[in-house]
């Protein structure tokens, strides 16, 4: 089955007084239908740019520098806006970090739910308001017809979380996007909120993209795995083998990265620093913090080719070791 | 030999003010106050880290204000190198802060955008030490090259450097005085993954080579872990478990702990693990249970959680304040 969401080549760029920034630099990725994905990366890797083009959402200086993004056949750059804005939360929702800020904080939570069902789905206001109240229910949110009359600034982080996950849901979206959902809630409440977001993915078979830079969280929740870096989309693979054999270098530096409270390994951090996306060079972005680095790796950018099913790595280094060294 | 710090009894209440709090004193009622630290005791060795682990509003945070009294204890002691810090006058005071300095969670907003790395580097030294400019000048090129930083940032402003260069500049104004205790308020929990691997080592290679000690208070177990030789977690103002670090990792008893580790995702898709869950949220430090305070959340409660609980050592050095261990 076509996938509901493909991304092809796509590159973000942002033009400012010094120069152009290349946010995304011609990424390919797809979302199948009913998965969890996973986008991961440090910061300024061009994970939230790429959720922001899909919603289509960049504003000057940026701009959609080529590609295409399909979403169930259609191509959703093509849209005129008018059409863009019936599938923009109706279609596809959009979960952001920080949910306090991304709340209206003079209107009710509960009235910002019920908009949403009268203007996309033409509810009476006894109606919104009734599917309001169960939906606040569903995202687990104790005393909705109370907590409905709540503003944001009156909530936990937690629960101004599970607001907009409601808000995203209100409208069953094919897509939900999800931007760092759990950065800065506690680990107990955001470990609430994964199983949530699990739960209702489940449920409502929709598909998610979960943006986030914790290796964990993707372990614990996503199917397949995409992971960016300074724009360049590095490696994509089904979650065990990202896991058990990732094989760009810079994934294997990540999971390398990470604090881990299940088993005694020693800690090395990413080497080098994120580069400059500011007229970057030709080639690989990771090179210069590549410890596998070749010269071809400077000036033409690896393209990605297939390790095994469901596996891509765009190395030349990792590819010119598999080749040298057939397994099995 | 005694500890480097120890704590006894520590106690944080801030008052709650306005109408009802009035109405409540005339009737003789107790007036309400967020009970922020609610009697906590513990004791840092010399060259030791210990870790304090909780989450939102538990009072980490007020504890480590307290210890260097940037806010006032309500009750209890706090003893530094022998010396009662609660009771000490403000001049002494000030001397005493500097053997004991901090970092703060947020490196932009800890340092002042208007002066430059030179400038917050060497406040400390014109301070605390009788250094003049030219020895204030090559001790604080000295300490930023210690946190891996180099000289040519020295006439920077913070707006111009990265997050990661910020938290060593921060780090660096710590160490200038040469502190015996540095209070780490969630270093790390600001920064990107690879930089958090970073700055989690050099803290560690800084206290080889000084000899320091460490309070390193987080919200992740998962740091903590590296640097601490013993952690102590705290829920909603008092501790429920102090253990040496490998024996809480592997032997968790309270279920606060081992909720608050089941909970962490762990990067391995086929990790089978107990996964003990909490039920709601932390409950308003206005209004804390009676009892154990984790009753109302706990999967294992039982009546008997309905009476007063303490720290206990169940195995040695290892305390637990719960009824069911």
């Amino acid at each position: 089955m076509r996938p509901l969401l493909e991304v092809e080549n796509l590159s973000v760029a942002f033009d400012t007084d010094e120069g152009t920034v290349g946010a995304v630099d011609a990424i390919d990725l797809d979302v199948r239908r009913g998965e969890i994905l996973g986008l991961v990366g440090e910061s300024g890797s061009g994970k939230s740019v790429t959720a922001l083009a899909v919603f289509r959402l960049i504003r000057p200086p940026g701009r959609i520098a080529g590609g295409s993004i399909r979403f169930d056949g259609r191509d959703l750059l093509a849209l005129p806006e008018e059409e863009m804005r019936r599938i923009r939360g109706a279609q596809i929702a959009m979960v952001f970090q920080s949910p306090r800020t991304a709340l209206n904080p003079v209107l009710p939570v509960g009235r910002q739910i019920a908009r949403l069902y009268r203007l996309h789905q033409g509810c009476s206001a006894a109606e919104a308001r009734r599917r309001t109240l169960e939906m606040l229910g569903l995202v687990g949110i104790p005393e909705p017809e109370r907590r409905a009359r709540d503003y944001a600034h009156q909530l936990s982080g937690g629960m101004c979380q599970r607001v907009m996950i409601a808000m995203a849901l209100a409208t069953s979206p094919r897509l939900l996007l999800a931007d760092e959902p759990t950065t800065g809630l506690d680990v107990s409440i955001a470990a609430q909120i994964l199983d949530l977001l699990r739960d209702l993915g489940r449920r409502t078979g929709a598909s998610i993209v979960l943006i986030t830079h914790d290796l964990g969280v993707v372990a614990g929740l996503c199917d397949r795995v995409a992971v960016m870096h300074a724009g360049q989309l590095v490696e994509c693979a089904d979650v065990r083998s990202l896991f058990r054999e990732p094989a760009h270098p810079y994934t294997r530096a990540l999971v390398r990265s990470i604090p881990r409270v299940d088993r005694e390994v020693t800690m090395e951090p990413v080497p080098g620093v994120v580069p400059s996306l500011l007229d970057a060079p030709p080639g690989c972005r990771y090179a210069d913090r590549c410890p596998d680095v070749l010269d071809v790796c400077r000036t033409v950018k690896p393209a990605r080719s297939a390790r095994a099913r469901d596996h891509e790595v765009a190395c030349y280094a990792t590819e010119a070791a598999r080749v040298a060294a057939p397994r099995g | 030999m005694s500890p480097l710090l120890e704590v006894d009894g520590l106690v944080k209440h801030f008052p709650l003010r306005g109408l009802g709090v009035w109405l409540d004193t005339l009737r003789r009622r107790v007036p309400p106050a967020v009970r922020a630290i609610d009697g906590v005791s513990l004791a840092i060795d010399a060259g030791e880290t210990l870790g304090l682990v909780g989450e939102s509003g538990c009072g980490k945070s007020t504890l480590a204000r307290c210890l260097l009294r940037l806010i006032e204890p309500t009750a209890g002691r706090i003893r530094f190198d022998a010396v009662e810090l609660t009771t000490l006058g403000e001049e002494p005071l000030r001397r005493r802060r500097r053997d004991i300095q901090m970092v703060f969670q947020d490196p932009t907003a800890s340092l002042n955008p208007r002066f430059t790395v030179r400038r917050t580097v060497e406040d400390p030294l014109r301070l605390h030490s009788n250094l003049r400019r030219a020895g204030r000048r090559e001790r604080a090129q000295e300490v930023l090259g210690r946190v891996g930083l180099g000289a040519e940032l020295l006439d920077r402003y913070p707006h111009e450097l990265s997050g990661g260069q910020r938290q060593r500049v921060n780090i660096a104004r710590a160490i200038a005085t040469e502190p015996r205790l540095v209070v780490l308020d969630e270093p790390t929990s600001a920064l990107d993954v690879s930089l958090r691997a970073r700055i989690i080592m050099l803290l560690g290679e800084l206290r080889e080579k000084l000899g320091m000690t460490y309070l390193f208070i987080s919200h992740d177990l998962a740091t903590v872990k590296y640097l601490s030789r013993r952690v102590a977690v705290m829920y909603l103002g008092t501790i429920v478990e102090q253990a040496p670090t490998h024996e809480l990792f592997r032997h968790p008893l309270h279920p606060y702990t081992r909720a608050l580790l089941s909970a962490i995702p762990v990067p391995d898709p086929d990790a089978r693990r107990e996964r003990l869950v909490l039920a709601g949220e932390v409950p308003s430090p206005i209004d804390v249970p009676t009892g154990c305070r984790l009753r109302f959340r706990c999967p294992l409660a039982q009546p008997v959680c309905a009476e007063p609980v303490a720290l206990r050592e169940v195995a040695p050095r290892h305390l637990v304040a719960c009824h069911l261990v």
